[in-house]
């Protein structure tokens, strides 16, 4: 495996996100322009402009053909993948963390940070078919947790909305009513900031990342807690190999922490456990700093199966 | 002295209370000496220190008994007299003395109360003036007005002790009796201490006892394994017991802060250091030694810090610790380094030997041979060089010089003694001609060889700096690291070899090693090279007999190597001077990790020692020799686990596996029956061709023309 290197990004990334045929790789980071790159070579295919702050979070429609990205800037914006023009910006009063389309890509869940007096909210907006009609009114707003939500992601056929963040819970929400319909235990759960949830490819479960140096494996629909990876470090980023039974996670301590020039202090490698047995079975070194985002190729088999970046802060 | 001062006072209590001593038997009523007279239960929760002072509102006053009896017209005569003693000591209240008078014969009484304004104040008095000859006739004695109290719960009748029947105590050493010959340590991480066994067979430790705010700031071992020693801010605690571990024994020391067994766990050392009222002032040092049996108080040491921080050749303020220094064999001498003197008590009777210390001028550091009452001292040049410096050794308790060096331009000196006592060296700090910068050599006495012989070495390049120098536990031979901080060299030398039987000769030497530390197996021949801090923990495990390396490793950042008591196995630890990485690893004396535990905030590791063997050297000799008879059976016991371990790791997998499998085909089903749903999310495209658990080859027109675009 030769790893491929994509310069362009002059800060921090933040996200990553292929498209479901995997041939494209959009990354965002705290400089101000998603990028678009070909995933098979790394190269750079277009940016995104138009947003005024650090970019947390994408997704890409199904087709590929739509990308909702959301910023600290306090919008989310709809754009046309290839094309690059903004087609619609959602404003809100505090900065969009994390977004994701549901299935169909009718509907987009939004979670926007706490600011000021503001609290911490998951926002559902419908996806109009023509970026003519699109109207920034949310469907159903949902609020509770305490502190950021760092991820919100739709559960299966869109009938649930699967939450976490600071408060180290992870919650399930009906998205009919609204109405919250499972947390995880505390004892069980995570101790710590849940950083970062992966889905799995067909929605039956996800993986969470938290600072409590382990990584959670959970059932989508009932929230049963199936497997915990425990690590070094503070989970920044995970993903689960699409094709083999392995997880990986990625993670260092803040740029804050970072004492010492000993590349390895630093903990930056990836590691990998084996997803059924929860062992650790290999790492990748050479990154100079905490991993904050990892992805998948959905189809790895053609070249290698990981794409790393890095956060040179 | 002090029992009889008090039977007279409570005679004279007795009498003027009107109770007739000879009804009560006097035998039947056993008072500590220096005691107060509340008995304190055994199981009570809360040490009772504290309590004293505000037991009564009467601690500041003193009861002055034996006083002439004299008619109204000399009242004020003598109330001057008293007075006159008592405010020498403090100062009385206001109408804080008062002598009562018998109503019938308007005489005195006899005895006066004289209130202070502090308890302390009364404790003084009571303290300097019971027993003052006022004249002949009248010798004071003075009690505090609230012993009263319990002189009256004297009860009238003798009652016979109770009787209680023999129970044989737990056997403490059950640990030394494993099956597996397995090895305890204790760990403390975060707020938890827990005792393992170290079951390297099983690749993982196995709880015996844990415990949560088991001690508030450390634990600690006894020298022969046989208690765990825990700190609290009451005074210290030990623990043990044939399973599990129960409290044996509490020793009442507010705000201890160190302790120190005596080696062959006897007595314990306690010690604390107050604030002093005055800001000026050092700080006051208690210093307790109790009998751990019995939890007595054999002695008790008060003072200034000055008095304890003499010494100790860093010349830095504070005290060294320990500050009494154990010797001679079986807990006979303690001894504490002074000023121009070293304090040698013995336990017998917990006094100074010949009541006098060792008067040795200018005296800088000494210690104790392990094994004989040998003293070894360093004192420093004097005069500007006028009188040299020297190293003595001393005999206990004669305080004989059994041999002397005087050394010349020494700057400083270190004294390392062999386990057995059969060596000393003396690494030797001397100044060059221009007294800019120091080099180093070793004096080596043979001590139990006639007239002890000296020998001086000196490294191949003697301006080496010396790292660290450690003796092979009952061995012969020594380790030194010298040379400059990047890549210093290593180099073992004997004190004898076949062909030099009574001089030092080099074994090697290893160029440019990644070590500051030496960490000899205690039985001896293995040795752990191990660079900690700057080196961010490289290990190298050492065969000293056949001078070769058997392993090299690391355990990242490493702040701790400790060797098994047996020598069987090393545990590593990271423990939290650093942030990251806390916990510890156990690896095989040659240097095969064995398992690794990793604990936040991690901040003990500590093998159980053990107590030393009985068998004699001639026994282990030979055991040593048909090995190969006495290790079958493990070697075969060792098989079996190793077995047992393989079938229980793949039939865990398998079952793990199961499970898994389970409820991907739940998941499975799940996904099937939505898929109608789902495909109507997505305005009837077919969703089967959507991510699946098989990889299947997926082929999507449009990607495929992005690709050809690269292509072109």
């Amino acid at each position: 495996m030769r790893p491929i290197l994509m310069k362009g990004h002059e800060r921090p990334l933040t996200y990553l996100k292929y498209n479901k045929d995997g041939d494209l790789l959009f990354s965002c980071a705290k400089d101000h322009t998603p990028t678009v790159w070909f995933a098979d070579n790394g190269e750079r295919l277009g940016t995104y402009r138009g947003h005024n702050g650090a970019v947390w979070c994408c997704d890409v429609s199904r087709d590929s053909m739509t990308l909702i990205t959301g910023s600290a800037d306090q919008t989310a914006k709809l754009w046309n993948v290839e094309t690059g023009a903004q087609l619609f910006t959602f404003n809100f009063d505090s900065p969009a963390r994390s977004v994701d389309f549901a299935v169909g890509d009718k509907l987009a869940v939004i979670t926007t940070d706490p600011f000021m007096e503001l609290n911490s909210a998951i926002h559902v907006k419908r996806i109009a078919g023509d970026p003519a009609d699109q109207s920034g009114e949310s469907v159903l707003i949902l609020k509770g947790p305490q502190g950021r939500i760092n991820r919100a992601v739709w559960g299966p056929l869109n009938r649930t909305i699967i939450s976490a963040g600071e408060d180290a819970i992870v919650r399930i929400w009906d998205t009919e009513t609204g109405k919250l319909l499972k947390e995880s235990d505390k004892e069980t759960g995570h101790k710590k900031t849940i950083t970062s949830l992966a889905k799995a490819a067909d929605g039956s479960h996800f993986l969470t990342g938290s600072l409590d140096k382990s990584a959670k494996l959970w059932d989508a629909r009932t929230l049963e807690l199936i497997k915990t990876y425990v690590t070094e470090r503070p989970v920044n980023a995970v993903t689960m190999s699409p094709l083999l039974d392995h997880v990986v996670l990625g993670g260092g301590q803040d740029a804050s922490a970072v004492t010492t020039t000993d590349h390895r202090a630093g903990k930056f490698e990836a590691k990998f456990f084996d997803k059924i047995l929860q062992e650790e079975i290999g790492g990748v070194k050479g990154h100079f700093g905490p991993i904050n985002a990892l992805a998948f190729n959905p189809d790895g088999k053609r070249y290698g199966f990981l794409l790393l970046q890095i956060n040179v802060s | 002295m002090g029992d009889v001062l008090i039977m007279n006072e409570i005679d004279a209590t007795a009498n003027r209370l009107g109770i007739d001593l000879l009804q009560v038997d006097l035998d039947s009523i056993q008072l500590p000496p220096g005691e107060d007279f509340g008995i304190i239960s055994d199981d009570e929760d809360v040490y009772e220190d504290d309590d004293q002072e505000v037991e009564s509102g009467f601690g500041n006053i003193i009861v002055v008994d034996n006083l002439p009896v004299v008619p109204k017209e000399k009242f004020e005569k003598l109330e001057g007299v008293i007075r006159k003693i008592y405010s020498q000591i403090g100062v009385i209240k206001e109408d804080g003395l008062w002598m009562p008078v018998d109503p019938e014969t308007q005489k005195s009484l006899g005895y006066c109360f004289i209130e202070y304004n502090t308890p302390q104040e009364a404790e003084l008095a009571k303290e300097k003036t019971n027993g003052y000859k006022l004249d002949r006739a009248h010798i004071f004695a003075v009690n505090m007005f609230d012993d009263f109290n319990k002189f009256m719960k004297v009860p009238d009748e003798w009652a016979p002790p109770e009787h209680k029947p023999y129970t044989p105590g737990e056997n403490l050493q059950k640990w030394l009796t494993d099956e597996k010959a397995r090895d305890q340590f204790v760990i403390r991480s975060g707020t938890d201490t827990e005792v393992l066994w170290n079951d390297a067979r099983h690749l993982k430790p196995e709880p015996v006892y844990k415990r949560s705010y088991w001690t508030e700031s450390f634990v600690q071992w006894s020298p022969l394994g046989t208690y765990l020693a825990t700190v609290h801010r009451q005074g210290a605690a030990v623990w043990g017991g044939a399973n599990t571990f129960n409290r044996l024994m509490r020793y009442a020391h507010p705000q201890v802060k160190l302790i120190d067994f005596s080696p062959g766990e006897k007595y314990l050392v306690t010690y604390s250091s107050h604030e002093p009222s005055n800001p000026r002032d050092a700080n006051r040092v208690v210093i307790n030694i109790f009998d751990v049996r019995t939890g007595k108080v054999m002695r008790d040491f008060k003072g200034s810090a000055d008095e304890f921080a003499v010494g100790g050749t860093g010349g830095v303020a504070g005290v060294s610790w320990p500050v009494f220094r154990w010797g001679g064999g079986k807990d006979k001498y303690f001894a504490k380094l002074g000023k121009n003197m070293i304090s040698v008590y013995e336990t017998e009777s917990f006094t100074l030997i010949d009541k006098k210390s060792l008067k040795v001028e200018n005296v800088m550091d000494f210690s104790w041979s392990p094994t004989d009452p040998i003293i070894s001292l360093f004192v420093p040049e004097l005069g500007g060089g006028n009188q040299p410096a020297r190293v003595s050794l001393v005999q206990i308790p004669s305080k004989e010089e059994l041999r002397q060096k005087n050394l010349f331009s020494v700057s400083d000196c270190k004294m390392y003694w062999q386990s057995s006592g059969d060596y000393l060296a003396v690494k030797v700090d001397r100044y060059t001609k221009t007294k800019k910068s120091t080099y180093t050599g070793f004096e080596l006495f043979r001590i139990k060889e006639r007239d002890i012989p000296i020998e001086v070495l000196e490294l191949d390049n003697k301006n080496d700096k010396i790292i660290a120098f450690a003796w092979e536990p009952k061995g012969h031979r020594f380790a030194v690291i010298h040379g400059d901080s990047p890549r210093p060299d290593i180099s073992f030398y004997s004190m004898r070899t076949a062909q030099h039987a009574g001089r030092v000769s080099k074994l090697t030497t290893l160029k440019g090693k990644q070590a500051n530390a030496l960490f000899w197996s205690p039985s001896g021949r293995f040795i752990v090279l191990a660079g900690l801090k700057g080196f961010n923990g490289q290990l190298e495990f050492y065969n000293v007999d056949e001078l070769e390396t058997m392993a090299t490793a690391e355990h990242f950042m490493a702040t701790d190597v400790e060797w098994d008591p047996t020598g069987r196995y090393v545990a590593t630890a990271v423990t939290s001077v650093h942030e990251m990485e806390n916990g510890f690893n156990i690896w095989s004396f040659n240097g095969k990790l064995l398992y690794r535990t990793l604990k936040d905030h991690f901040f003990q590791f500590l093998w159980r020692p053990r107590p030393p063997s009985f068998l004699t050297p001639e026994k282990e000799e030979e055991i040593a020799k048909n090995l190969k008879k006495y290790s079958k059976k493990y070697e075969a016991e060792d098989q079996d686990v190793s077995m047992q371990l393989s079938e229980q790791e793949r039939e865990k997998r398998r079952s793990l596996k199961n499970e898994w499998e389970k409820k991907i085909s739940e998941w499975k089903r799940l996904h099937e029956e939505e898929k109608m749903e789902r495909q109507m999310l997505r305005d009837g495209e077919a969703s089967d061709e959507e991510e699946e658990y098989e990889a299947k080859e997926v082929e999507v027109e449009e990607v495929l023309d992005v690709t050809e675009e690269v292509e072109e």
